[in-house]
């Protein structure tokens, strides 16, 4: 398989008024084309950090990151973000905010409007396009935040603690609606969460870092007898618990 | 699971049918006091006027301030009225206008905020109108000084609301901008001034009204004409019908220009909003 995403030798090291912090310590690995990944860690281990340097938006104090054999400076236009929060603009409506990402990065033409218009359609969401933000549920709202990241067509996947603003119910048919949706655009992604069973139910593989200063502890391959499962009928399959036990033994939970 | 929210549409029930007169009827008590307080007092000036309890020299009375009203073309009320107002307008539009790019030349720089901020702190503690005879010497007795007296009265809170505005902006929705690689200019133009609109309306609200507290005092301290000559000058010849007149003008024209700001605000939000 191609490599899409390689990071190399990755340190961090923040300077503060009252002292140096080391987050990251020595992270390399690497992401194939179409490749499901998770990080999990310890909450404040330096996960989002992490991610934040993939996405260009911080500069490691080692190592680089390599997008297509490319090293990444600043923040890539093949890089698709997506937040803790769907972020919509209550002021526009959803189209409008469907096309942001296009907007700023000054790439709004007549062929990526299409584009951006078929996802509408194809996800359902273009009966609501002149619709604003507040009229829609929670899961409409994640659609149209996933969109207006597809929009740009990313090669990869970035997802920072996604959904976990929703409440659970709403979280779990969320993911279940966006792994499907990633799936068919047979995106490559690179997830960041703190929790366990979303990093089995979703993965291909999961990266387990340990607490602070955060290197990687173990890399699992996740494989389950049926490969086609929804995250949320893998949540009902035997390895899912065995899967469960180890990376929870890896993490080292203490209260 | 993915439904739309639509208000379902159902028939009113009974308990909201009365809940909704009830509401109606409060609504009603409320405007039927307000206009009667209004209708007593005046009248109860009136008559006590006449009787002799209020001395009518001193302290005027409706009958008296009504005839002042009518004698427009004696007393030049409109044109004074027409100066104060002109003044208000352009110490308003200057007001928010400078008072917002300012706020974004702040919001632009931290370092510049950073460097700034005792002496913003200091110019708003500080009683402006105490500059109104430096304003005189620096841009001449006249208008300019009402004008320059306006600015310096609403400039630096207007600095200082918008910047707080802007400053607490949403940092995750900026930061999604970020993610797809947003300028700064991006970032104020798509996120930072659309999510300000309310700060940005607030502030005029409380312009308009110390615009017109800069142009009076301003008129006060040196003018030709404005409502603001016209109550010093009424009180020094002994005119109180003029001054009272010109009050009761004063906080009509006060109550139009806030009103003016707020239909303003209505319109762009409706524009702007999600009723499609």
């Amino acid at each position: 398989m191609e490599e899409i995403l390689k990071v190399e030798q990755i340190s961090q090291t923040y300077q503060a008024e009252n002292g140096e912090l080391t987050a990251l310590e020595e992270i390399s690995f690497s992401v194939e084309k179409g490749e499901f990944v998770s990080i999990v860690g310890p909450s404040g281990c330096g996960k989002s950090t992490l991610l934040s340097i993939v996405a260009g938006m911080i500069r490691p104090t080692y190592g680089r990151v390599l997008l297509q054999g490319e090293p990444v400076e600043g923040i890539s236009p093949h890089i698709g973000y997506m937040l803790q929060r769907d972020n919509l603009l209550e002021w526009r409506s959803i189209y409008q905010n469907a096309v942001l990402g296009l907007e700023i990065r000054n790439m709004l033409t007549r062929e990526t409007a299409a584009y951006t218009e078929s996802l509408l359609k194809a996800y359902g969401l273009w009966d609501f396009r002149d619709k604003y933000p507040s009229q829609l549920s929670g899961g409409m709202r994640q659609r149209a935040a996933l969109i207006r990241t597809l929009a740009i067509k990313p090669e990869i996947f970035l997802l920072d603690e996604a959904f976990s603003a929703l409440d659970y119910q709403t979280r779990l048919a969320v993911t279940d609606d966006v792994y499907h949706i990633l799936k068919l655009e047979q995106k490559t992604i690179l997830m960041v969460t703190h929790d366990i069973s979303e990093s089995i139910s979703m993965s291909d593989r999961v990266i387990v870092l340990s607490r602070r200063p955060a290197h990687i502890a173990r890399t699992m391959e996740i494989h389950f007898t049926d490969p086609d499962l929804t995250p949320l009928q893998r949540r009902e399959q035997r390895e899912f618990q065995e899967y469960f036990n180890t990376i929870w033994r890896e993490l080292d939970v203490h209260v | 699971m993915f439904m739309y929210n639509q208000p379902a549409e159902k028939p009113v029930s009974k308990e909201r049918a009365a809940y909704l007169q009830k509401q109606k009827r409060k609504k009603y008590v409320v405007r039927a006091v307000q206009i009667s307080v209004v209708i007593v007092l005046i009248a109860l000036w009136e008559i006590l006027a006449n009787v002799g309890v209020i001395d009518s020299f001193i302290m005027s009375q409706p009958s008296r301030m009504v005839k002042t009203l009518l004698n427009l073309s004696e007393n030049g009320l409109l044109t004074h009225l027409g100066v104060t107002c002109m003044e208000t307008l352009v110490g308003f539009l200057l007001g928010t206008a400078l008072g917002v790019g300012l706020a974004v030349l702040l919001w632009w720089s931290d370092t510049l905020s950073r460097i700034c901020e005792p002496f913003l702190v200091v110019l708003n503690a500080l009683p402006k109108i105490a500059l109104g005879p430096v304003f005189i010497v620096w841009v001449g007795a006249g208008m300019q000084a009402i004008i320059v007296m306006a600015l310096a009265i609403s400039l630096i809170v207007t600095v200082l609301e918008m910047l707080n505005g802007f400053l607490n902006t949403d940092e995750e929705t900026i930061r999604m901008a970020q993610t797809f690689g947003a300028n700064r200019r991006q970032e104020f133009t798509k996120i930072v001034m659309p999510s300000n609109l309310h700060t940005l309306f607030n502030s005029m609200k409380v312009n308009i009204g110390l615009s017109l507290v800069g142009v009076i005092a301003g008129e006060f301290l040196v003018s030709k004409a404005g409502l603001g000559y016209l109550i010093v000058y009424g009180g020094q010849v002994f005119k109180l019908d003029l001054v009272m007149t010109s009050v009761v003008i004063l906080a009509i024209v006060a109550a139009l220009l806030y009103q003016s700001v707020v239909i303003a605000e209505r319109f762009v939000t409706r524009k702007m909003s999600h009723k499609n």
